[in-house]
């Protein structure tokens, strides 16, 4: 789905949601909620400048304080591949911009992603994974890295990472594969209204870090659950 | 360079080891468990009992801690789905007991062979620590190992409360062979090791206010400036973002036409900047006086 038409069907009574050089801020309502939207388009890298820019929105929210939903729609690359921005402490700008999200989280606010396009590595992380609930549109298309990348690094043929990408949901990139590990709540319809779903998925009550116990429960991480659990309890024992 | 102490030589068991109080180490889930990677096996990759990192708590001065230490030899020290379960499990457990964390970095990120579930792992480790900041809880962590501190694992140590780094100790989101395999030579040289340790290294990271402490390379450096850094406050609330924002807008805005590190240390004020790399910890930390920029609790 292109964004105009994502928009269009989150808020059918009209938004004001812009997007300037690919980053995307405004809001809209939705059944009379006011819902806050951030978010990156154009499958654009996340730089220094970039994430500063959003996590300044984000601030701007949680200032005013209300409990309005912040919505995040993501179709991304990755984080800018550059000298410059390393230079400048790109890790630093990716990490504030994900300790807003997840502040914004613990202060009341429902953090929702929407991920429509792909998004790639640290600004997969640093957007679309630091939301309290993520959901994806039919054809996005998530990656850590590309198979032809990953065949360089692993120094395996492209085709011996295919064979085995068919076995395992647990590298190979893909919509179907993030789901699997419990990255991805739910994918939704874009043939029925989104802002029926959004307001579905706000009903739903949020607790705490869900993702490995829905990885487990979808087979896609059969471990990650319960060593974090008997870490914390052997902790609190010890 | 090193010496018989040096961090960046050491293990991981070694560095936790001469960080904690003598015999005060008491490991969770230890090797002897023998948990797994259960993927590495479909890529006909040795597994380790401990899957490349080690977490549990000891005493420091007599103070109760927890700690994580990344095995940078095992993996290239890498986040896989119980690497990295082991040290969300931690940082959860250090919100409810309310305990400070130590996360010893020796990183390149997260393991490609698993990659969705480390990189996962990275997403849930972030939430679990900043979720512990905001309970109080100060979350440190120590960068100067092999592997440095690379992708995923830059993104946490960007999430702690402070950071400390020898000069060996690099942290970068993408690494010099990734930019140079994706944007060219021109963009960045990945043989050009001057080019990576100005550009990524602990000295320039301390300089701009990456980091909060330098050490030197050797392990009873790092258990000094932890001791010192501890005594500080690591609350993450909404007023230390607000002040981040402002600092890394700032720096953005005062640094953000510099070309190299060299441009950014003259605009410091930092007296014959291209001297800086061969510097000695001493001879560094004397010449930047009063001139690097600081953090002061702002991240």
């Amino acid at each position: 789905m292109e964004l105009a038409d994502i928009l269009a069907s989150l808020f059918p009574g009209g938004h004001e949601v812009a997007v300037m050089d690919n980053l995307i801020s405004g809001s809209g309502i939705i059944n009379a909620i006011k819902v806050h939207v951030i978010g990156i388009a154009g499958q654009s890298p996340l730089g220094c400048e970039g994430a500063l820019i959003l996590a300044g929105h984000v601030l701007e929210i949680t200032r005013k304080g209300s409990a309005a939903p912040i919505l995040v729609l993501i179709d991304s690359s990755s984080q800018r591949m550059s000298r410059r921005d390393e230079l400048l402490g790109l890790s630093e700008c990716l990490a504030h911009l994900a300790k807003t999200l997840l502040l914004a989280g613990a202060q009341g606010h429902r953090t929702i992603g929407l991920l429509y396009g792909g998004s790639a590595a640290g600004a997969f992380i640093a957007t679309a994974l630091a939301t309290g609930t993520l959901v994806a549109l039919p054809g996005a298309h998530p990656a850590v890295m590309d198979l032809p990348s990953m065949a360089r690094v692993t120094k395996l043929p492209i085709e011996v990472l295919k064979a085995k990408a068919e076995k395992t949901p647990v590298f190979a990139p893909g919509l179907e594969n993030l789901a699997q590990t419990g990255a991805i709540h739910a994918v939704w319809n874009p043939d029925q209204s989104l802002a029926e779903q959004f307001l579905a998925l706000l009903a739903e009550q949020t607790g705490g870090d869900a993702r490995d116990r829905l990885g487990e429960g979808r087979g896609g991480r059969p471990k990650a659950a319960s060593i974090a659990q008997r870490v914390e309890k052997e902790a609190s024992h010890a | 360079m090193t010496s018989a102490n040096s961090w960046y030589e050491a293990g991981a068991r070694q560095r936790v080891a001469a960080m904690l109080d003598p015999g005060s180490f008491a490991e969770f889930i230890g090797p002897e468990q023998r948990e797994i990677s259960p993927h590495l096996a479909i890529f006909d990759l040795p597994e380790q009992f401990d899957d490349g990192i080690i977490v549990g708590h000891g005493t420091l001065e007599g103070r109760r801690i927890l700690v994580a230490a990344q095995e940078g030899r095992f993996m290239g020290g890498a986040f896989g789905e119980v690497h990295g379960a082991k040290l969300t499990g931690l940082l959860r457990a250090a919100r409810s007991l309310g305990e400070p964390v130590l996360i010893l970095f020796d990183t390149g990120g997260v393991r490609l062979q698993e990659a969705n579930a480390g990189e996962l792992a990275i997403a849930e480790i972030m939430r679990a620590l900043v979720e512990a900041r905001m309970a109080g809880v100060q979350v440190l962590g120590l960068i100067g190992g092999r592997a440095g501190c690379y992708g995923g694992g830059s993104l946490i140590a960007g999430c702690c409360s402070a950071l400390i780094v020898s000069e060996q100790g690099r942290i970068s989101v993408s690494g010099p062979e990734v930019i140079e395999t994706n944007k060219g030579v021109e963009e960045f040289d990945s043989r050009d090791r001057a080019l990576v340790w100005r550009t990524m290294g602990g000295k320039h990271r301390y300089l701009i206010g990456g980091a909060d402490a330098f050490a030197d390379d050797d392990v009873l450096a790092f258990r000094e400036a932890a001791l010192i850094v501890l005594a500080g406050n690591g609350r993450l609330d909404a007023d230390v973002l607000e002040a981040e924002q402002q600092r890394l807008e700032h720096r953005l805005h005062r640094f953000g036409e510099a070309h190299d590190a060299i441009d950014i240390w003259t605009d410091i004020g930092v007296s014959e900047p291209t001297e800086i790399p061969g510097l000695a910890t001493d001879e560094f930390l004397r010449r930047i006086t009063d001139k690097r920029e600081k953090a002061n609790g702002a991240r």
